[in-house]
């Protein structure tokens, strides 16, 4: 433990502004993983565990594709791309068939392709830790805003992470496919009643899902080291944020992202061993105070 | 369905019978392998049995049960390391300290429903994992309770021998295999089937779920601990791995794989996945990959555990003779 570090920082502005930013980061992606995963459940009511591993194979698909075609647009727009088509077969060929049956089946089937998944990364991309390196196009040097170091190339995952997010928002509250996503989750056998085909939503917002979470990967590969292991701690993040925010709510993961972010930056500086123990203490308090989360439904 | 209850003669019979098999084992099958894979197993029995009565008999999906198994081992290795006591009083402190820890964590999480429950109870394993983690002059940090546990001689058996080791650990499965059946087949155990079925009637009649629930989750809390000290005196030490998520995701496929609708299931489960993790590790180097296919072939071929296979076979076999009967 080390209050005093932690006070020294958050009363100098460059510390302030260095671990703000960091948290940003740290928030925006998880929010990203954890949209996905919010909105699977809040459709499906599948807790899919298998979404860490989904944000690391985004990760070492864009480590990939980077270093084939030092285009780093493209390394992420393939990791999305990539991991939204393995949602769609994860889902029609795996998930889909366990729909019915009990949550522990699902958390089987979602247990088996983490140890899969984990592996076959160890096998294509060896055992060992990756860097990708920062994609030339941010090779600059950093800014300086009130005395903290702040890298371009963070500024730019802050922007496209919050436009990725109001796209969602769009996409959820404006369009057609939002509306019936909405639907579905609250009646899904009116939904189906209606003419509508409930698979093929259910697909769709996998797809959506897996998708976001491959961004997810891609844009941290180039700040994250890239090991087997990676999918499974962003995994009990997003857990923590979509619990911490209500389970279904993409507002609520928003929320719960920026405070695990927060946690993680300023925790690091005052209980450098303790900040995975902050988290699940963070989420122990939520839950007891108001058990179904911050913006969950009740019930 | 129960055509007729088991009773306490019957399943006093049986683990007599159990435990003279197993005593026996080592004399018609002398193999350390063979010694050493009972051990294991019998810890495992142990902790999957445990957390079926909640996720079986009483419908309370725990994520977290690993935190017993993990605490077991840690708070007996402690009291022997840091206390110096006996092995016996080790075993109540470790007892009576996780009941404990069942009480306050079972009190805070019983109060949340479904998902909920089982990511709060995740959260707290989590928690006791990065404990004992970052608490390194106690625990020994990522590299385990460091210097072995002392095992001195108590009432004549001497831990430090193999064979004692397996009688004691013999034992300790087949008496807590023992008391849990009669709980689970006491009026309590079918109170808590009646609240997995359907809590809101349980409480109509006039039964304190929340009570029955958290004496459960105790209960479980205990024998799961149980099971973690018979591991940390089989491998003289604990490490954080026992209370990783992965021990509670071990359980969680130990019962579905063994059966949660059958009392044994789960302790079959915890012998087939502990000889498929054998097989597995010594045949391949991707252990993940091929458990992983195995577990993918259970959830979407088999769908049931193996002793459910069993007893749907026997009840068939019986209806088909009641039929021709009549």
């Amino acid at each position: 433990m080390n209050l005093a570090a932690l006070m020294d920082c958050l009363t100098s502005t460059s510390c302030l502004v260095t671990q703000t930013t960091s948290a940003l980061i740290i928030g925006m992606l998880l929010f990203l993983v954890a949209a996905g995963l919010t909105l699977i459940f809040g459709v499906l009511k599948v807790v899919n565990f298998t979404h860490g591993s989904f944000y690391m194979m985004g990760a070492y698909l864009a480590l990939t594709v980077n270093n084939l075609t030092d285009s780093y647009f493209l390394a992420v727009v393939a990791a999305a791309a990539g991991v939204g088509l393995f949602a769609l077969v994860f889902e029609r060929f795996f998930m889909s068939k366990v729909y019915g049956s009990n949550v522990l089946m699902q958390l089987l089937v979602c247990y088996a392709f983490i140890l899969i998944l984990d592996d076959a990364v160890k096998i294509i991309w060896g055992p060992e830790f990756k860097s990708m390196g920062m994609a030339t196009a941010f090779q600059k040097p950093p800014l300086f805003i009130a005395g903290g170091i702040v890298p371009v190339f963070y500024l730019f995952l802050i922007v496209v992470t919050l436009i990725i997010s109001v796209a969602l928002w769009l996409i959820i509250t404006r369009t057609k496919f939002g509306t019936i996503v909405r639907a579905a989750a609250v009646n899904p056998s009116m939904v189906s009643a209606l003419g509508i085909n409930t698979g093929l939503v259910y697909s769709g917002v996998f797809v959506l899902g897996g998708a976001l979470a491959g961004l997810a990967g891609g844009l941290a590969a180039p700040v994250r080291s890239l090991t087997a292991g990676m999918g499974f701690s962003i995994l009990i993040e997003s857990f923590i944020v979509t619990v911490i925010g209500g389970m279904g709510s993409i507002a609520g993961a928003l929320i719960g992202s920026v405070l695990i972010g927060l946690v993680r930056a300023f925790g690091t500086i005052g209980f450098p061993l303790f900040v995975e123990g902050l988290m699940f203490l963070l989420m122990a308090v939520i839950l007891i105070l108001k058990p179904s989360g911050l913006l969950g439904k009740e019930g | 369905m129960y055509a007729t209850r088991p009773t306490l003669a019957r399943d006093l019979a049986i683990a007599a019978a159990a435990l003279v098999i197993l005593l026996l084992l080592p004399y018609v099958w002398p193999s350390r392998m063979v010694n050493d894979l009972v051990i294991r197993v019998s810890a495992f029995a142990l902790f999957a049995t445990s957390l079926n009565l909640l996720v079986g008999y009483t419908g309370m999906v725990s994520f977290g049960h690993g935190m017993f198994f993990g605490f077991g081992a840690y708070a007996f290795g402690l009291s022997m390391q840091k206390l110096g006591t006996s092995i016996p009083t080790a075993f109540v402190i470790t007892i009576v300290t996780s009941a404990c820890l069942g009480l306050v964590v079972g009190a805070i999480s019983i109060r949340l429903k479904d998902i909920y429950f089982s990511f709060i109870t995740l959260a707290f394993q989590m928690l006791l994992y990065s404990l004992i983690i970052a608490w390194v002059p106690l625990t020994g940090g990522d590299q385990g309770l460091m210097g072995g546990i002392p095992r001195p001689p108590f009432w004549g058996v001497d831990l430090s021998q193999e064979s004692h080791r397996y009688v004691c650990a013999v034992t300790l499965l087949v008496i807590g295999l023992l008391i849990l059946r009669q709980i689970v087949e006491s009026p309590f155990g079918y109170t808590l089937r009646m609240i997995r079925d359907n809590t809101e009637r349980a409480s109509f009649l006039g039964i304190n779920v929340f009570r029955a629930k958290l004496t459960a989750f105790v209960i479980a809390g205990i024998f799961g601990s149980i099971g973690g000290m018979v591991m940390a005196l089989f491998v003289s030490g604990a490490y954080p791995e026992f209370v990783n998520w992965t021990m509670s995701g071990e359980g969680i496929f130990m019962i579905m794989l063994g059966g949660l609708s059958t009392f044994i299931g789960p302790a079959a489960g915890a012998l087939i996945l502990s000889l498929l993790n054998d097989v597995i590790t010594r045949g391949t180097e991707h252990h993940g990959l091929v458990l992983g296919g195995v577990i993918l072939l259970f959830a979407l071929g088999l769908r049931k555990g193996v002793t459910d296979f069993i007893a749907d076979w026997f009840r068939q076999r019986r209806e088909a003779a009641s039929r021709s009967g009549s």
